[in-house]
């Protein structure tokens, strides 16, 4: 944004106003507007070469302005004249130069924010030398600023931590070879690592070609995104009191890389902490699946998914234990959801999200596949839609793809119950005659909210769902 | 096949051919405008406002009072569309159906002109195919997903959204279906008033005569006793690069919207560029504009420019690149990305390789004149405009006048836009029907269609001083903002400014720009008054509906100042 905008000094309408004695200017400056400093010896640690910025007063009923833009970044070199920072006032939008050279060290007011006439929004330093200590002001000083400040500064109390920037993980560097590569970054990710102030030439380009995009710089920046990234796993709306309690400090073991989380991983760390308020219980049950893997060798060829079936089967079994679909929002009811929308745990790209089978139970098998496909497609390509991954009432997964046998699952916040699905694999099994036989088994362990879901509930629960797997011709139907 | 994607700036665009053809690439910014014309004429063309003037009084004026009493005639004329004078197939051939090609037929129907067109291709032109029309399609989708996209100023209406997104062959048969309509439109105007459209290339054979035909089919001559070029322009390519149509693209290809890359450059900053800078960042693409001078958008006014900049480029997500040719540009294949080589303007020195998903081409746009049998009339193309004077008579190598042969639109360059080339139709249909009549084109109107959208009409900031210090006489400008307008508050649009370049001594209006809210439907107001020759000290006491935007203007005006307060009428008598 520089060149172009530095290039007229004056401001336009000081220029275009002078040659007319008789128009009346829009803006009414006699002289250019600039930036106000002083030198504030606030305590004797502060040099007095740091030089705060000011709001200026750009008309005389202007009381507070706006930061439009800083045409210069934090450690911009500026020198007398040259505008640094676009003031929105009440009337129209004007760029201030600077009265002294120096270095912007810190920006205090960011784009988009307002401040009072007189107001502190920068920090000019003469060196750089004092740059730290400019910023270390602004961050003392920046009481109304945003977290963001806070976050940049350097804060010295912060355990030894490895720098932020540039988590050398090498697995995402298809092309090495050939020397010193150009470091090619998107026009959004440079604005995107100039506002986060990322080191652009130590994020490491996930993009097409090896390219920086702005989610690299956003992680590398370890902020949360914007948005775009789908805010993933059952979020329901409320949401408890932060985690922020101080976090024990671990014995640092030399080496070891820090990558911060993903805003997924971040959403997934905040649900399962808040999953440990809930007092949950498990109850597990053994399902023979000969009939439902008949079932699924014919209707395979017809797009019918296995995850299509046992979300089915799980729909059916809800539709007749309304109270294991239910949630506990309050701790002081139960509340029973009118439709049974099927979330199902899905692992992707280091991340855990639950794309959600809504009114499984009304929904054909082949209408749930078909939407289960297109579900797995957009989860892909990051483009669920929020109601798409948020709104399920009982959740499925299953690891039985991966031979394991059975396992737990905790149970996601605003739900009743989860259903942790484990492998059908050959049994041998003793029946009523005292025979034994061979038949595919597989174990399936729910856990459920206590508060509302009682062990009954959940065994009544439980076998209708074996009922129904074990003959299941309903499910086609 | 006038003018490009949208009525605007015919600067942009030749400029920007200009320097990739290599000469004068530091040619000043100031004549801009008149590119085309040669500074005297620009001049000239100012001596000549009153003739245009008395031209209006005798003509303009009256046409449209004609129109509007010719109703009745019109549909008389419907199933005649004249009889030819004696000797002639036709009163007037046109050769080209685009927007240029219509008006003038159009006008000369009710002129009782026997008329034919020639269309190689289809009607409508670059305008209503490959240019102004579907861009505002597409435009019309970028705004509106710019606008749902942007949470704080929906939260500000006390609106909420959910994610907005956007299904990409729906866009695109938006803009096609758009361009279906608008040319079937065309085509039945035509055919109801009686135009005979010929199909086929048409080619000048000799003096009042031209042959239409297919290629390598059967060829027919006829003749008229006046000829219109309206053959318009296509997408301007430099050399060294390589359009393959899927990832180096021009606006031809970049209005199917068959993808939407990730990170696209766009090769030029005026207003194609512009456009599709605005239509591809609100689908979710990242852009690089690469522009050969020294700052973008070149051939706006200076402070317009600016501040266009501020809203338009710098908060989305657009970075670029100034002062730099692209001198090969590779489209994308055996897995690797488009790469574009650039070059320092001045230096020529290598200066970068970028590597992107792909490349528009929008350096702007070359006559479409090859093939026209211009040296059977002797007439020499100037980097492929066909030489006009003033009232788009053809001139020849000899730079005499070519009778009965006249060219409008892209294809004589003067100011490549689609209602330019209409309003040159109009004049020469009048002066073929014995009225002669002088286009002021200082009083065109040219607007970009960005959110919010630019407007303009007559000088530049920068023109209008080189002007007035030639011609001795002072300019005042006035400003005003659409912060103070109550309906763009409404609209949550406050951004934007108005600025009227003027004379303090007789309120002449010089020129109008406008960046804001529905910048190019105010600017009408201006251009009009231009064209009527009305001053800032009688239009100020014109009232404009509370609330609308067009107040901003209303306050543009009142906040003039001009010296003597005479008013025009009496310093100089202007047709009523």
């Amino acid at each position: 944004m520089s060149s172009s905008l530095l290039q007229p000094r004056a401001p336009p309408s000081l220029s275009s106003s002078s040659s007319i004695s008789g128009s009346k200017p829009q803006w009414r400056f006699t002289s250019p507007p600039a930036v106000t400093f002083t030198r504030r010896a606030r305590n004797s640690t502060v040099n007095a070469k740091i030089r705060e910025i000011f709001m200026p007063a750009l008309s005389s009923t202007m009381t507070e302005g706006k930061i439009v833009s800083w045409i210069k970044s934090e450690g911009d070199v500026l020198s007398k004249g040259e505008s640094v920072v676009v003031v929105e006032s009440d009337k129209a939008d004007m760029d201030v130069e600077t009265f002294y050279d120096g270095i912007l060290a810190a920006i205090v007011v960011p784009e988009g924010e307002s401040a009072p006439v007189g107001a502190p929004i920068g920090l000019l330093a003469e060196t750089e030398a004092e740059i730290e200590e400019a910023r270390a002001k602004a961050a003392s000083a920046g009481g109304s600023s945003p977290p963001k400040i806070a976050a940049d500064a350097p804060v010295a109390a912060s355990p030894p931590s490895a720098p932020v920037a540039a988590p050398p993980t090498p697995a995402a560097a298809p092309v090495v070879a050939d020397g010193p590569r150009k470091i090619v970054s998107t026009p959004f990710a440079k604005k995107l690592a100039k506002q986060h102030k990322v080191d652009i030439n130590k994020v490491v380009g996930t993009g097409p070609f090896g390219r920086i995009t702005p989610a690299d710089v956003e992680a590398a920046a370890g902020i949360t995104p914007v948005k775009s990234t789908p805010p993933p796993v059952t979020a329901p709306a409320a949401t408890a009191a932060a985690p922020a309690k101080s976090a024990p400090t671990f014995a640092e073991i030399p080496g070891a890389t820090v990558v911060p989380f993903t805003t997924m991983q971040a959403a997934v760390s905040k649900n399962m902490i808040e999953s440990l308020s809930v007092p949950t219980f498990r109850v597990g049950y053994p399902v023979m699946t000969d009939a439902l893997d008949a079932l699924y060798a014919k209707v395979k060829s017809k797009g019918v998914t296995m995850t299509a079936l046992l979300a089915k089967a799980a729909a059916m079994a809800l539709a007749q234990h309304p109270v294991v679909n239910a949630s506990c929002k309050d701790g002081k009811s139960f509340t029973y959801n009118s439709s049974i929308n099927i979330a199902v745990a899905v692992a992707i790209n280091g991340g855990l999200i639950t794309p959600v089978l809504q009114d499984a139970d009304k929904l054909d098998l082949y209408l749930l596949s078909e939407k289960w496909k297109e579900l797995v497609e957009k989860a892909r390509s990051k483009q669920l839609q929020p109601h798409e991954y948020n709104s399920g009432t009982f959740t499925l997964s299953n690891l039985g793809m991966f031979g394991v046998d059975r396992f737990d699952a905790i149970l996601p916040p605003g739900q009743g119950a989860i259903m942790a699905v484990g492998v059908s694999k050959p049994t041998p099994v003793a029946g009523k005659d005292g025979y034994f036989s061979v038949k595919n088994q597989m174990l399936v362990n729910v856990t459920a909210d206590h508060r509302i879901v009682y062990g009954a509930d959940l065994a009544a629960f439980l076998k209708t769902f074996a009922k129904i797997v074990q003959e299941p011709d309903s499910l086609t139907m | 096949m006038n003018s490009a994607i949208s009525l605007s700036l015919s600067s942009a665009s030749p400029i920007t051919v200009r320097s990739y053809d290599g000469a004068a690439s530091s040619s000043s910014s100031s004549d801009l405008f008149f590119r085309n014309n040669s500074a005297p004429s620009q001049l000239r063309f100012c001596g000549l406002k009153r003739e245009a003037f008395s031209g209006c009084k005798s003509s303009s004026n009256a046409v449209l009072l004609k129109q509007l009493r010719q109703n009745t005639k019109i549909s008389a004329s419907l199933s005649g569309n004249g009889t030819p004078s004696k000797g002639f197939d036709y009163d007037l051939v046109i050769i080209g159906a685009g927007v240029g090609g219509h008006g003038a037929a159009l006008h000369a129907v009710e002129k009782g002109l026997k008329t034919a067109i020639i269309e190689g291709d289809v009607v409508g032109g670059t305008c209503v195919n490959r240019g102004c029309v579907p861009s505002k399609a597409l435009l019309a989708v970028s705004g509106r997903m710019r606008e749902l996209q942007n949470e704080h100023h929906m939260k500000s209406f006390g609106l909420q959204v959910a994610a907005a997104g956007y299904d990409r062959q729906g866009v695109a048969d938006h803009a096609e279906n758009l361009a279906t309509k608008i040319r079937n439109n065309l085509t039945n105007s035509l055919k109801s008033l009686g135009v005979d459209i010929l199909a086929g290339v048409g080619t000048v054979v000799g003096p009042q005569k031209v042959k239409y035909g297919k290629v390598g089919g059967s060829e027919t001559v006829i003749t008229a006793k006046d000829i219109i070029i309206a053959t318009g322009s296509v997408p301007f390519v430099p050399k060294g690069v390589e359009v393959d149509g899927k990832t180096v693209i021009t606006s031809d290809h970049a209005l199917k919207l068959e993808t939407v890359p990730e990170w696209i450059v766009i090769v030029g900053s005026g207003y194609i560029g512009l456009e599709f800078s605005d239509v591809y960042t609100a689908l979710g693409s990242e852009v690089t504009f690469v522009e050969a001078l020294d700052q973008l958008m070149p051939g706006f006014d200076p402070e317009i420019g600016k501040l266009a900049q501020r809203v338009l480029i710098n908060p989305r997500k657009i970075d670029y690149h100034t002062g730099v040719f692209a001198t090969k540009i590779t489209p994308a294949k055996d897995g690797k990305p488009v790469t574009i080589e650039l070059i320092d303007a001045k230096t020529k020195e290598p200066k970068d390789t970028l590597e992107v998903d792909a490349a528009l081409i929008a350096t702007g746009r070359a006559p479409f004149t090859q093939g026209l049998g211009l040296e059977n009339v002797n007439v020499e193309t100037q980097r492929g405009f066909i030489p006009v004077d003033e009232r788009m008579r053809v001139i020849d190598s000899k730079g005499e006048l070519v009778p009965h042969l006249y060219c409008i639109g892209d294809a004589n360059g003067k100011m490549m836009l689609a209602h330019a080339a209409s309003a040159q139709g109009i004049s020469v249909v009048e002066q073929v029907s014995g009225k002669d009549h002088v286009l002021n084109h200082l009083s065109i109107p040219a607007a970009c269609f960005t959110h919010p959208e630019i407007s303009m009409v007559g000088l530049t900031e920068p023109q209008a001083r080189e002007k007035a210090e030639k011609e001795g006489f002072e300019i005042g400008i006035a400003k005003t903002s659409f912060k103070a307008n109550t309906k763009a508050l409404a609209e949550n649009e406050g951004e934007g400014i108005a600025k009227l370049i003027y004379r303090p001594d007789n309120g002449e209006i010089l020129g109008v720009h406008i960046f804001g809210m529905h910048a190019a439907d105010l600017i009408h107001e201006a251009s009009n008054a231009i064209a009527l020759g009305t001053r800032v000290q009688d239009i100020k006491y014109a009232v404009h509906a509370h609330p609308t935007l067009s107040e901003v203007i209303d306050e543009l005006f009142k906040s003039a100042k001009v010296k003597n307060d005479v008013s025009c009428a009496v310093a100089e008598p202007i047709a009523v």
